[in-house]
This record gives C-alpha cells, structure tokens and sequence, in this order.
C-alpha cells in the first residue's frame, strides 16, 4: 500500500502532456531560430503552445515568455526592477512568498534597496490594508504569491493589485502553486508579472512561463540570442514548451471538475484527521482545493513524514534544504507560530490521481503512526542530564 | 551476530566505511533505513569546512554521497538536522577544552553524546529499535551484558572512542564492520558496486578546516562576541556550557604570545599562544632549551591557560607513572567493580592513553566523586589532560575514564604535570 500526497510538491506529468511532448523527443526536432523547415516546425510548436498557456490564463500570446522555472521567471522580474531603480528604492513582499522571492529580495536589500516584509494574519492571509500601508514613495515593488505553497491560503491579489495600481506601484505574482487548481486570469488578477510552473500541475519540469503586462517592463536576466522577444536568451526547450502548452490545455477543459475533485478528497481527509485529533491549519480562510496542513499535540512533523514514508505515503514538513534536512518553516513563522509547533506540522496535498480509498489509507496510516508515536518518551535520557554533564 | 528482526537505523556519513557498515545491513533483507546527521555547516569558517571537501564526515557533499549509496543499496535515507545537538555536545567542549590547556577527544563525545544518544532517540520516534555504525568495533553478550570488544584487526580499532558507552547503548548498539579489515570493506563496496568504494579515509576533526589553533580562536572570538550581544538579555540557553570560553577571554588575548619556561622557571621565549600547545608535543615549541638544559630536546609538560604560560622540559620529565581521571566509566559495572573489591589494590587493565596508543599494564583504582586513580606499571609519556583513558583486558573494553592531570613519575626538579 502506497500513495502519493506531496502534490505541491510536484505532480505526476499527465499522460495526455507526455503523449504530446514525446514526438519532440524522438522523431521531431528543430531549433525554433532556424529558418529550415525543421526550424519553422519546431518555432510552429513554441508558438502554439505559447497560445494554449496565454488561453489558459485569458492572455495574449505576445504577453508569455517561456523560462525554465518559477524561480527564473520571479528573479528575472526581481531584477528588472531593481536595475530599473539602480538598485535604490523600496521593495514590499509578503513574508509569505517562495524562497524564490525571499531569496532575491534579501540579495537586493544587501544590494542596498530596503524592504518591509508584509506579515499575514493569524489565517494565513496578508491583509490589503497592511500592504498598502507598507508603500511609500519610493516603493519600486509588491510582490505577493497567490496560493501560499504550504497552508494553500489565497491571497487578496486583485485588491492589493488595483491599490497599487492608482499608487503607480507594479506589482509581481507567484502564481505557480494556483495554476491548474484555481481560476487564474491576469484580468481579474491585475498584477504586472504573473508567474506558473509546469510541473505543479501535470505539465513536465524545466519549464515555466512568466505572463507579462504589455504595459510593464521586462528585461532579460539571460542574454544572448533573440530568443523570446530579447527578453530571455536561450534555445528553446521545445519538448517541454509543448508539454506545459498541453497541461494548460487540459487543466483550461478540467479546472471545475479537478477543483470538486481535490476538495472532496481534502475534505474527506480533513474530516478524518478531525476525528484523530489533528489540528487544521487555516481552514477558515479561502484556500486551494487541495492543500491540508494540520499537526498532531505532541507529534513532531519529521518522525510523522519519516513513519508515514517507511508505511508507503508521502507526505511533507515545511521546505526541505538542499540535505533534506528539516528545517522550521518560514512561513509558518511569518504565521506567528512558535518554531516546535512549526516543527510539528505536515503538509497533505492530494492531486488528480488520487482516490478516496488511498485518502482511507493515508487516514488509517495516520493513525496508527500518531499513536505510536505518542507512546514514546519524550525525551532522551542522556539529554535529561546534559545540565549535570555540563558542569563538570 | 545479528541483531534479529526490528528496523535498524545506520548512521551514514558518506564516507567508505558506512556505506558498507549498510551495505551488510541492507544485505540481510531486514528492514533498514539510513539516517545522515547534518552536524556542522561551519558558520564563519572557512570554505572548506562548509563546502566539504571529500574526507570530511559532517559537510552537505558527503550527505548527498550518502543518500546515493543508500539508493544504491535500496534504503530509504533521510537527513537529520543535529548541528544544535553537535555544537553543545561535541564543538564547544573541543573549544572549551583548549580554552583550558587540555586536550580534547571530540569522537567519544559525538559517539557517547550525539550517535547513541540523540540519533538513537530521533531513530526511535520512528520505529528503529537500534542505532548500526561503520565503527572497527565489535559486541559480544557476555555473562553481565553487552560487552564491547576492540575489532578483530587491531590496526582499525576504534573501541577506544566508544568506550562510554553504557549497557542501554550498547543495547541498542551494532558495529556491523567489527570483524572486518580495511581491505576486505574495501573490496565489499567494490564488489557491491558502491559508489563511495575509491574514497579515501578521514582522518582529522571533521569540523576544523584548516588548524585546530585557528578554529579555537575564531570559535572563541564568536562565542565572546555572542555572549556580549547577549548580555543583559534573556540569557544564554546553554547555561554553563558557554562559560569556559568566555571567562578565559577575559584575562586572556587569543593572539599573546604565550611565555615558555622550563621546568626552573628559567624563561626560554617566546612562543605562540598557548592554546597552540597540548601537553607531549615536541615540534614547534619555537624556543631552545637553556642553561645547564642546553641542547636537551624539549616536550610540553602542562599548559597554563591562567598565566599565558607553556612548561617545557625533557622526555624524563614528560614522563609519568599515573594518572588521575574523572568521569570513571565502566561498560560492565558488576564484573569489573566485584573484581576491583576482590582485589583491594585495584582493577588490572591494559590502558589506552590516546586511540593510537600501544597501551600500558596499570591498576585502575575508583576514587569517590566518580574519580579514579591509575597507576601503570611502566612509565608513560604524553599523559594528556582532557584525553581519555581507555581500559582493556585482552580485547574487551572494561570502561575508562577522563584523564585530569598526569603524575610525574619523579618530583625530581619540581614539575607538577598536567594544568591545574
């Protein structure tokens, strides 16, 4: 007995995307600047499927440019504007944001620009107001994330994009945990980047795309060739621009039916992991569909993570480093919870393949781990005495 | 001998030796998981001891060759984060320790203190019953418990680093490489197809890049600076831990040059600072001796941490005929204390003054306060204060204790050997 709950994670690339990406790794090849026909096909493939990801997000094609990750894509926008602003001026962020963010706003604080983090309140949520509170004159940035990747929280990024918008401020959004799960429209957004990943929903890794206002600016973090409109050198991952083009295609037709799906099998999870004793995280806020994050009195989170993988389930605690090793998460921090509660917290998030009989047996699994674990001692022996040893 | 069903836990460093201490454990189609201790990440050091060069037991590198192994061999792997754990228990007692003119043995206290303690309780939470390691050391069930035996090949012994042990540990405890050689490991990881089977050894403190002295210096300096931000406030955690450091650095300039004198007080130079010294060593003193000592090749007799001040003399001087220690251990109490009350002049044992040390005929005599006196029947040199004593009869390790100051063998030119 095994099964998969680490959705966010990654997700399993779905068939219909590999069926669609597999010619481009055999009989189909080309360079898209090529002017041959093998190149004309391949250019043919990008822009179609550049098409399929500006539908799914009620864009213009002209607005997407391909990347290899989200995190490209949020660093590409970090350091468009902060070269913009000769690295002077004012940056606000969510201190809910991907380490994508977090990472490059600390660089760009060093590099001598200053930044308010923006807590969220106790559900969760970053409030509107603490935001635009937050801006000044001289703020350069808003960068807030539209699904929290650990709590699954949705954040309020249409308000605080049109509050920044009559303030002048551009505002940047980490879409790559909502895409495929919630509706996400750079419309209704009003953001000026908005960012989604392929493998966070069925599409292939090593790809993803950063939507741009035609308004905003954008200015390479590659250089070199002409690729994508000047504004991300690199030959193009052709295979993996035609996976994402058909994940956005299939996630466009399925969105409503994978939201009832991902919630009734989080609902049935989380109605289970009441009746254990768990604690839920968040759930009085609006959250994705498939996102639980919950801890057990007493449990820590990486013995439970550790149990349940030796039992066939896959489950996570906070961001693992590049060791793996556990560290407490930032954003259960930013939460305001104390860092042992942090430690004590896992994340369950179901996907597509999913069934209510593995939710079953990710339940009964839970059980019996959180039991044994409760049967042990809290603490080691020699660490009871550490103060006596430390004496001497 | 095997260990019977139940999950078994191998600490996994990345280097040879464990890999096929969970190679043998994965072979035997129990259920095992492997665990890889993130110790050190080196804050403030140099690059090397952060970025891990190969060799070295605590950097990220050698966990990701770790994790590899163990898919290699089909285990699960996780990596634990323990550097808390191993700064408090192993990182600044080493510190301390030269803070105070001794000279530190930081793998007992990482075996006693962070692998058969803290990784076992962590591995417990999770269903392991025991804690397997690639040590060269070897458990029999003996009349009175668990004994714990030096390796089959003397040459890779490392029974001397585990010897404080107790019976729950040693309960919990599996040396799956006890019995083997260097070679024939060697050729087990070739023949398994290991991808750590070239590797070489680790020799030296995993945790210090460069120098021990320039480690000692830089920790010390950071520690100070951290209990001065810290003044004031709420305090600091580690209660009396961090003090040593601390209370030297107040009397004391890291960079003074320490005054060497001779055994007279005759005053021989000037030399580096005194936590540069440990108690036996020969090169590097940096003076000569003088006077009616002239041309005598000089040993380091005590270090005084207080008065900046390094005693050097002859390999006669050097030498002593006891020791006294603290901390007595022993692995099978009932045995060994029941022999010690049989034969009132104390326990006959073969002891081990450092883990390559050939070993001394000595009495082992308990003191109260959890002290002990040992008395070798032959003269030893380099009896280091903060070293441990290692007791063995044949090859069963009988415990040990740590060695507080060395007695001179002679009161011949008045030298008390060993700080204070």
């Amino acid at each position: 007995m095994s099964a998969y709950f680490d959705h966010n994670a990654t997700t399993p690339v779905d068939a219909r995307v590999r069926d669609a990406m597999l010619p481009w790794l055999g009989e189909r090849h080309g360079n898209p600047s090529s002017i041959h026909r093998w190149g004309r096909a391949a250019r043919e493939a990008v822009e179609a499927a550049r098409g399929e990801v500006a539908a799914l997000l009620g864009a213009r094609p002209g607005e997407v440019v391909f990347t290899a990750s989200g995190t490209e894509a949020n660093n590409t926008v970090l350091t468009t504007v902060a070269r913009r602003a000769g690295f002077r001026g004012h940056l606000v962020v969510s201190a809910l944001e991907h380490p994508s963010i977090r990472a490059g706003v600390a660089l760009l604080e060093a590099a001598g620009m200053s930044v308010t983090r923006v807590p969220p309140g106790a559900g969760g949520v970053v409030d509107l107001e603490a935001v635009t509170a937050a801006l000044g004159a001289e703020t350069k940035l808003v960068a807030l994330m539209r699904a929290n990747n650990e709590i699954g929280t949705l954040q309020p990024v249409a308000e605080v994009a049109a509050a920044c918008r009559r303030r002048g401020v551009p505002v940047l959004c980490d879409a790559v945990q909502a895409v495929g799960k919630v509706p996400v429209d750079v419309g209704e957004l009003g953001a000026d980047w908005v960012v989604l990943g392929g493998h966070k929903f069925h599409g292939p890794p090593g790809v993803a795309a950063l939507w741009v206002d035609p308004r905003s600016e954008l200015d390479p973090l590659l250089v070199g060739g002409s690729q994508e409109r000047r504004r991300r050198a690199s030959t193009e991952n052709v295979a993996g621009i035609v996976g994402l083009g058909r994940a956005a295609v299939v996630a466009a037709a399925e969105l409503p039916e994978r939201a009832r799906h991902l919630a009734a099998l989080r609902d049935r999870f989380e109605a289970g992991a009441a009746a254990l004793g768990a604690r839920l995280h968040a759930t009085a806020s609006p959250r994705l569909p498939n996102t639980s994050h919950l801890a057990f009195d007493g449990v820590e989170g990486e013995a439970l993570l550790i149990r349940l993988d030796l039992a066939g389930f896959a489950v996570s605690t906070g961001s693992a480093c590049a060791s793996g090793a556990v560290e407490p998460s930032p954003t259960l921090l930013a939460l305001g919870m104390p860092p042992d509660e942090a430690l004590g917290s896992i994340r369950v998030s179901v996907g597509m393949t999913n069934t209510a009989a593995e939710v079953d047996d990710l339940l009964a699994a839970l059980e019996g781990e959180v039991s044994a674990l409760r049967r042990l001692a809290p603490s080691p022996r020699r660490a009871v005495s550490v103060a006596g040893e430390a004496a001497r | 001998m095997s260990a019977g069903a139940g999950l078994t836990a191998v600490a996994m460093s990345g280097g040879l030796d464990s890999s096929v201490a969970a190679h043998l454990l994965a072979a035997r189609g129990e259920p095992v998981v492997g665990l890889s201790m993130l110790l050190w990440e080196g804050v403030g050091e140099p690059a090397a001891a952060s970025a891990s060069g190969s060799g070295r037991c605590c950097g990220a590198l050698d966990l990701g060759d770790a994790r590899r192994v163990a898919e290699q061999i089909g285990i699960p792997h996780y990596t634990l984060r323990m550097d808390d754990d191993f700064r408090r228990h192993v990182v600044d007692p080493f510190v301390d320790d030269y803070l105070a003119g001794r000279t530190p043995s930081p793998c007992v206290r990482c075996n006693t203190w962070v692998k058969f303690d803290l990784l076992l309780e962590r591995a417990r939470r999770f269903g392991a019953e025991r804690v397997a390691t690639g040590h060269y050391a070897r458990l029999v069930d003996g009349p009175a418990g668990r004994e714990l035996h030096a390796a089959r090949v003397p040459a890779k012994d490392q029974s001397y680093f585990l010897f404080e042990l107790d019976q729950q540990q040693l309960a919990a405890a599996e040396f799956p490489l006890g019995e083997l050689s260097k070679d024939e490991v060697r050729d087990l990881a070739r023949a398994a197809g290991l991808l750590v089977a070239e590797k070489g050894e680790s020799m030296e403190t995993c945790f210090v890049a460069d120098d021990v002295a320039s480690f000692v210096a830089r920790q010390a300096r950071r520690r100070a600076a951290a209990a001065g931000a810290a003044e004031g406030g709420a305090g600091d955690d580690r209660g009396g831990e961090a003090a040593p450091a601390v209370a030297v650095l107040a009397v004391t300039d890291l960079d003074e040059p320490a005054t060497v004198v001779d055994p007279e007080g005759q005053v021989l130079g000037r030399g580096a600072p005194y936590y540069r010294y440990t108690v036996g060593q020969r090169r590097g003193l940096g003076v000569s001796a003088v006077g009616e000592r002239a041309g005598e090749r000089l040993y380091v007799l005590s270090v005084d941490p207080a008065a900046n001040r390094v005693t050097a003399g002859s390999a006669a001087e050097l030498a002593c005929r006891g020791l006294t220690g603290s901390r007595l251990h022993w692995i099978n109490p009932e045995l060994d204390l029941a022999a010690a009350d049989a034969a009132s002049r104390g326990v006959e044992a073969t002891v081990k003054l450092r883990s390559r040390h050939p070993g001394v005929a000595a009495l082992v005599r308990p003191r109260s306060g959890g002290g002990c006196e040992v008395e070798f029947a032959e003269p030893q040199a380099a009896v280091a204060p903060g070293q441990a004593a290692v007791f063995y009869r044949g090859s069963r390790v009988l415990g040990g204790c740590w060695i507080e100051r060395g007695l001179p063998q002679t009161a011949a030119r008045g030298v008390a050997n060993g700080s204070t």
